[in-house]
């Protein structure tokens, strides 16, 4: 049976905001980055070292970072319990979909950890 | 004319099946398809489908035709057939009872959830109690809905989770009585409709829309429901 369980904020209006507010971030920050490499066609390593290492670039790196993750999460269990559920997959549906909600949950926080190292680490 | 008709009686069959069949049309007028049925079952009186008033007010007769759903008693012949053929099945996404007669317990039990009835705790009127004529208005495109299953059995977020999602056709009731100026329980029926399924499931691809026989606008409703849910919780 398909569950509220694994829904990290059990509520539908949260997930709704966090869904478009973190749109709007990713939205904000794409603008960002490709308006950069638009408006300087030709970049070397150390234009996009000093670019993307200032302290400003930083946290709004971090920020989208954070809001890619919330999102890809709520798509991805949205997801999971719509298709993932008796009608493909039978008695053994939950184990599936947990399967594949774990997976998810560890590729995301891979790639946040990835991305914050690559942000702040030296 | 060709028709498809869906097959399926579970006392003697093992599987569905789509079963070919010729129907004989008169010259010169359109049939709607409830006709058509009717002629079939001339033929063939083992052919099992739901039927009452015959002119779209019961919503007995929701099926699918080529492809859409819809009230067999007011679509005509002429505007759904395609290339002289006539697929007709269930109402898709609901158990099948026999042949085209769907089980809607499920939509049912969804359209109950929404609790379709006023409430309001204040003593009543000695006669009864008064809406002005805006307030009236905004019932408009909400009470026309006659419950015939076609728009929540077109929905795939009503098809994946039938029992979580209330589904177009119960969300247009919500907000029918979200929306009424005599209703009191409008904090109430939004806790109710706050998870992650009941209302939020709806991803706005207007399928119920496209097949709605009324022409009424279950998204539209979804979306009021959301603006409220989210006054009601920022």
């Amino acid at each position: 049976m398909v569950t509220n369980v694994t829904s990290l904020t059990r509520s539908g209006l949260l997930d709704f905001l966090v869904q478009r507010v973190s749109a709007v971030i990713i939205g904000l920050y794409a603008l960002c980055v490709v308006g950069f490499f638009l408006a300087n066609p030709a970049l070397g390593h150390a234009d996009l070292v000093g670019y993307f290492g200032s302290t400003s670039m930083k946290l709004f790196s971090t920020v989208t970072v954070i809001a890619t993750v919330g999102h890809a999460w709520i798509g991805m269990w949205t997801i999971g319990t719509d298709y993932i559920g008796p009608h493909y997959f039978g008695r053994h549906a939950t184990a599936y979909r947990f399967t594949y909600q774990s997976g998810c949950l560890l590729v995301l926080f891979v790639y946040a950890v990835w991305a914050l190292t690559l942000f702040w680490g030296r | 004319m060709q028709v498809s008709v869906y097959r399926y009686n579970p006392d003697t069959d093992e599987a569905p099946e789509m079963r070919e069949m010729t129907v004989r049309l008169p010259e010169g007028r359109d049939l709607m398809v409830l006709d058509v049925l009717e002629l079939l079952k001339v033929e063939d009186p083992s052919l099992s489908y739901r039927r009452s008033c015959r002119e779209g007010v019961c919503g007995s007769d929701g099926i699918n035709m080529n492809g859409k759903n819809g009230l067999a008693c007011i679509t005509p012949v002429s505007e759904i057939v395609r290339r002289g053929k006539l697929v007709l099945r269930p109402l898709p996404g609901l158990p099948v009872i026999r042949d085209l007669v769907v089980d809607m317990s499920q939509f049912y039990r969804q359209y109950e959830k929404i609790d379709p009835f006023l409430q309001n705790d204040s003593p009543p009127p000695a006669q009864e109690r008064l809406q002005s004529i805006e307030e009236r208005e905004k019932l408009d495109g909400l009470y026309e809905c006659i419950l015939c299953a076609c728009c929540s059995s077109a929905c795939p977020s009503f098809w994946w989770n039938p029992d979580k999602f209330i589904g177009p056709a119960g969300l247009l009731q919500a907000y029918r009585f979200l929306a009424d100026s005599r209703d009191t329980a409008t904090a109430e029926r939004l806790a109710k409709l706050e998870d992650p399924f009941s209302v939020f499931r709806c991803r706005g691809i207007m399928n119920c829309v496209s097949v709605c026989p009324k022409g009424l606008n279950p998204t539209r409703a979804i979306g009021k429901i959301r603006s409220l849910l989210l006054q009601q919780g920022t």
